[in-house]
């Protein structure tokens, strides 16, 4: 296989010199907003993908949580001990464990289970984009890839401070380049398909509900 | 020329069906008028345009360059890197990587470059079975037809087209044209696979030379799928789709979506830069890169033909063509159809076999017009439309020359005479207003759908004349 390398490098670099030099940079202006309205824009947008956006205090979310689990009927849930939010979400069913599920060690011990035994994921999540209503993950060994795909509901806890106005500009903020994870996931909704007649239909192979708590200061 | 008289006749065929007609057309509608609805702001679009061309130019110019830089950093990343120089290569090295895990069943999320490899049917030739779970692939697969749109496969069908063969394939089913219930039974069915696949397969949108990353654009998730949960991850790509800077990245994904359906955003932008690390609990083990030349590093020698290379494969060309919205995706029968279907296959396959499919436009310029990355498609049509005819080729485009025939080369020359003579260019056209009641009724096949022009009964020049424009 190395021979088809040389060989394709070598003819691009040969015919190389004779193209034309394009240093040019057109400026693209990005918008800018302020916190409130950050956090409007991103849940306009993500609401109007069908995606359920609540904006809570931070010292509240908990009670929301409960509230969502029993009124969606949400038989399990979720989550990871390890994280910021792991024990206050560990306590919030008392002393019964109520709908909460955890799962340790590697994928192939829990697959199956996570396929078939879970009603819903909560994650953190990195940062979000106002401008298209984006969530940004950066699954890690906490709250790995599949935690936001497969169940069929994922709920995702935000900072509104987590907000930025563009993708060009959490890139260029937080200089990506310097360093990327394994998997870095921009999410605007719940999963979607248009194939049959470009009809929407909601919930093709990932999560068929995607539900935002948006965290505000106390 | 086998391959032109079959596009003519598939033409012919698609305008004469109903259901294709209309199937097209509403999904053109549909597609136009969400891409424009997307971009309110005109002087955005514009510079978003330039800048998006700007960046393709550049990575096209340090295209080697870039490609070493990209292996570098998949290496220290931690994805294996492959190079095929044609699609027999780049079979046999999917092959390979299935072989080695003994593997039985390939997953895939949507790649048009898998489309071109005819993967599927290779793999099935070796007893490994292939599923798509793209829900528009998928569709097709059960149906066993090619994509018609390289963004929406399964445009060509209605939703009581897709029930009908749903109740075929699936008899235990009930029978629905809901498109939820439709939606709702393909996630049933697939998720399944998902959970079993050894290997899944994914295409590339987007490869960034700066970090190592394979960037995916999607809305069902199915693409997270692939690259998720199976043990081995395979993306296969074409060369020319790496770009030099992560900061590259925003402005394209700006267009890419907005120009395809209208959509600001898809559901998931999934950037992977390696395989599962040492601590982390998800993930393929082993994430391979396959890079596809296939004819692309020939386009790239051309300083005009080149501009093919800088498709981001939205399809807005072929939503806004008049032709590709009448004879629909198949009548091309090519992997990608449509304007830059075009321009880029006959390149690949050779003028003597494709040379017809640079003929199929108007020359109308809507393509060019809202090509994200301004792709001058009309005058590339116009340049092969040259190759395909001209004697003296360079023996870059493979079929140069093959359309050149008999008499209608010494008939230009004629022409060309006659028009740097006007002494007997006057005589010519005026002999020939006068004899005008000699013009035969019909021209062959240009009168069997058009009415026959007519020799005016006057010259311009005598018009002009009696007019009182004089020479000068
Ligand atoms: S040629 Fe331009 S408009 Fe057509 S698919 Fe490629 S990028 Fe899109």
């Amino acid at each position: 296989m190395n021979d088809a390398r040389s060989n394709i490098l070598k003819r691009l670099k040969e015919a190389g010199p004779g193209l034309p030099e394009t240093a040019e940079q057109t400026p693209v202006p990005l918008a800018r907003w302020s916190p409130a309205q950050r956090i409007e824009r991103f849940s306009q947008r993500m609401e109007s993908v069908r995606a359920e956006v609540h904006i809570v205090p931070d010292n509240g979310w908990i009670d929301l949580l409960k509230e969502l689990v029993s009124e969606k009927g949400i038989g399990t849930l979720l989550y990871s001990p390890p994280t910021e939010y792991g024990s206050a979400i560990g306590a919030a069913w008392g002393t019964s464990d109520g709908p909460l599920r955890t799962l340790t060690g590697e994928i192939e011990e829990w697959q199956e289970q996570l396929f078939s035994d879970i009603d819903a994921a909560l994650t953190s999540t990195h940062a979000a984009i106002a401008e298209t209503g984006t969530l940004v993950l950066w699954p890690d060994s906490a709250e790995p890839r599949t935690f936001s795909l497969v169940p069929p509901i994922h709920i995702a806890l935000l900072k509104a401070e987590r907000i930025f106005d563009t993708f060009a500009d959490l890139v260029a903020r937080e200089q990506w380049q310097n360093g990327l994870p394994t998997n870095a996931l921009l999410i605007s909704g719940p999963s979607k398909s248009a194939d049959i007649e470009q009809t929407l239909a909601y919930g093709v192979h990932g999560p068929v509900e995607l539900i935002v708590l948006v965290l505000t200061e106390a | 020329m086998q391959q032109s008289v079959e596009f003519r006749g598939r033409s012919r065929e698609a305008l004469g069906n109903e259901q294709i007609r209309s199937n097209f057309r509403q999904a053109m509608d549909g597609l136009m008028s969400k891409r424009k609805a997307s971009f309110p702001d005109q002087d955005e679009l514009r510079r978003l345009r330039l800048r998006a061309a700007e960046i393709r130019a550049n990575a096209l110019l340090k295209l080697p360059e870039l490609l070493e830089r990209l292996e570098q950093r998949c290496h220290e990343n931690g994805i294996q890197v492959h190079w095929a120089e044609s699609t027999a290569e780049a079979n046999a090295i999917v092959l390979g990587i299935m072989q080695r895990h003994d593997a039985r069943l390939l997953i895939k999320g949507k790649s048009m470059v898998s489309e071109e490899m005819e993967l599927n049917h290779y793999l099935e030739a070796h007893g490994i079975e292939c599923l798509e779970s793209d829900l528009g692939e998928y569709i097709l697969q059960l149906a066993g037809e090619p994509p018609s749109h390289i963004v929406a496969p399964a445009i060509h069908k209605s939703r009581q087209q897709i029930a009908q063969l749903f109740r075929q394939k699936f008899p235990d089913i009930p029978y629905s044209e809901d498109v939820d219930t439709l939606t709702r039974s393909a996630r049933t069915i697939l998720r399944r696979k998902f959970n079993q696949a050894p290997v899944g397969l994914s295409g590339v949108n987007f490869a960034v030379a700066e970090t190592g990353t394979i960037c995916l654009v999607e809305n069902e998730g199915n693409g997270r799928m692939c690259t998720t949960v199976p043990p081995v991850h395979i993306a296969v790509t074409g060369i020319e789709k790496v770009v030099e800077h992560l900061a590259d990245i925003p402005p394209l994904l700006s267009l890419l979506p907005r120009s395809a359906t209208g959509q600001h955003i898809t559901t998931y932008f999934n950037m992977i830069s390696s395989p599962r690390k040492p601590g982390e609990r998800d993930g393929p083990q082993e994430v391979h890169l396959v890079l596809l030349d296939n004819g692309r590093s020939r386009i790239y020698q051309d300083q005009e033909l080149i501009q093919t290379l800088r498709c981001i494969r939205c399809g807005a060309c072929m939503n806004h063509c008049p032709v590709y919205a009448r004879i629909g995706g198949h009548a091309y029968g090519t992997t990608i159809p449509g304007p830059i279907g075009s321009i880029l296959e006959p390149q690949k396959a050779g003028l003597d076999r494709l040379g017809d499919l640079p003929t199929a436009s108007t020359l109308c310029g809507a393509c060019a017009e809202v090509c994200p990355v301004k792709i001058p498609i009309p005058d590339l049509l116009n340049r092969l439309r040259f190759e395909r005819v001209r004697s003296d080729g360079d023996n870059l485009t493979p079929g140069q020359g093959s359309q050149r025939h008999g008499w209608e080369p010494t008939v230009w020359r004629a022409w060309s005479w006659l028009h740097a003579h006007p002494l007997v260019y006057r005589l010519g056209t005026r002999i020939a207003s006068r004899l005008r009641w000699l013009q035969p009724r019909r021209l062959g096949n240009w009168s069997r759908v058009r009415s026959t022009p007519r020799v005016a009964s006057r010259t311009l020049h005598e018009l002009a004349a009696k007019n009182g424009f004089n020479d000068e």
